[in-house]
């Protein structure tokens, strides 16, 4: 199983990023072979509608779940479309959110924020 | 001849001037453009003749013709656009209706449809005509409220007193770009003084004449006039903190409806604008 989580940087021990839309990087983790990578978030820095591109990105990854502190209504909107599961991490640490993931102890994000994509003016 | 009234932030009393000076003219349309939240319409009390709805067009995907290329996802600045389930997905709450998509789709398959963004109420108070923009909430941009607002001005008043936006984005420049003269009102603070100098920056960019009224002003030391001196600004106004003028503007009066002082206040400040533009042109010509 392929899992996703924003983070803050592309190392290992770093921290889940508190934005899903403008998080610099993504965690890409094979639950399977423990294996992970880091995709850059191009949407980091986007003017508006970043949480829409990173859905996409997110999408495009093909993973089965993303592990998230928040999420917006128009990334949400994409990511659940495409049947992939939104979990709420519970804690600062990627590796320690990646264990309760596995031990089912995640719950589901329930609460999608409504975005802030119409408080900037451009 | 059209004078805006811009200000950096938001309170400084753009749509106070506003109100005056489109009171004291002997005849002004009054046009709000601060369209997400109008106010002017609170003191001027205008009997509405005409509602017009403001639409903008939207891209409809034909998903029998879209083939998935992708081509309008990539090309959306906006980010208005996804590409999910093998269709592509309209965000229209980020969506600026540029028109991009459309033009880069090789198989035609991204039409236009209207959607109403929100709209201008047209009415009458005495003298004053008014028009005021209304933006729906949750809409990504008030531009093309303004744009409908300003459209044949010109023609239609001899004197336009537009209330522009706070703040000196994409809409405030709307507003003002066809203008004869910008009044920048500014408060005797530091931060109002820091607002002061963006929407200063912006009236020099567009090189259209200005002038400044320093509203609220109180004894003390005021930097936003300091600031005017050190640039050289030419200070047409000056009003003075009340708290009697609090109190009426809170009641929704129109203050040189009710004070001589104040209405002869607000028609020198006209005068030496209607005197500057005047100078200008001839100058110029």
């Amino acid at each position: 199983m392929k899992i996703v989580i924003p983070v803050d940087a592309n190392i290992k021990e770093t921290d889940v990023c508190m934005s899903f839309g403008r998080a610099p990087y993504y965690m890409l983790y094979n639950t399977e072979d423990s294996s992970y990578e880091f995709i850059k978030n191009t949407a980091a820095t986007s003017p508006g509608g970043a949480g829409i591109q990173a859905a996409q990105t997110v999408v495009d990854l093909k993973v089965d779940a993303l592990l998230t502190p928040r999420c917006g209504q128009n990334a949400a909107d994409i990511i659940l479309g495409a049947n992939i599961k939104v979990y709420k991490t519970l804690h600062p640490s990627v590796q320690y959110n990646i264990k309760e993931f596995l031990d089912n102890k995640l719950n589901p994000l329930s609460e999608i924020h409504s975005g802030y994509h119409n408080h900037g003016n451009y | 001849m059209k004078i805006a009234l811009l200000s950096g932030k938001g309170g400084t009393g753009k749509t106070f001037v506003s109100v005056n000076m489109a009171f004291v003219a002997e005849k002004a349309m009054y046009i709000d453009c601060d369209v997400e939240e109008p106010n002017g319409h609170l003191f001027l009390n205008p009997q509405i003749e005409a509602v017009e709805e403001v639409k903008v067009a939207m891209p409809k995907i034909d998903h029998e013709k879209c083939t998935g290329c992708r081509k309008c996802v990539e090309f959306c600045r906006f980010n208005a656009l996804a590409y999910v389930n093998n269709a592509v997905k309209v965000f229209e709450d980020v969506c600026h209706s540029c028109g991009g998509c459309m033009l880069v789709c090789p198989e035609n398959a991204i039409v236009e449809k209207d959607k109403t963004i929100g709209k201008i109420e047209k009415g009458r108070s005495g003298e004053v005509s008014v028009k005021t923009g209304i933006l729906n909430m949750g809409e990504a941009s008030g531009v093309p409220i303004v744009k409908q607002l300003i459209e044949n001005v010109s023609i239609e008043e001899e004197l336009s007193i537009i209330d522009a936006p706070p703040g000196s984005a994409c809409i405030v420049m709307e507003a003002i770009k066809d203008v004869d003269y910008c009044v920048l009102v500014a408060e005797p603070t530091i931060f109002g003084t820091q607002n002061l100098s963006m929407v200063h920056e912006l009236v020099k960019l567009f090189d259209i004449p200005y002038g400044v009224v320093l509203n609220k002003c109180l004894d003390d030391e005021n930097p936003a006039e300091k600031y005017c001196e050190e640039n050289e600004i030419h200070v047409i106004g000056k009003v003075m903190y009340s708290h009697d003028l609090a109190l009426l503007s809170s009641q929704g009066e129109i203050v040189s409806r009710v004070d001589s002082s104040y209405y002869a206040k607000f028609k020198t400040m006209l005068e030496r604008i209607f005197e500057e533009v005047h100078h200008g042109t001839t100058s110029r010509a």
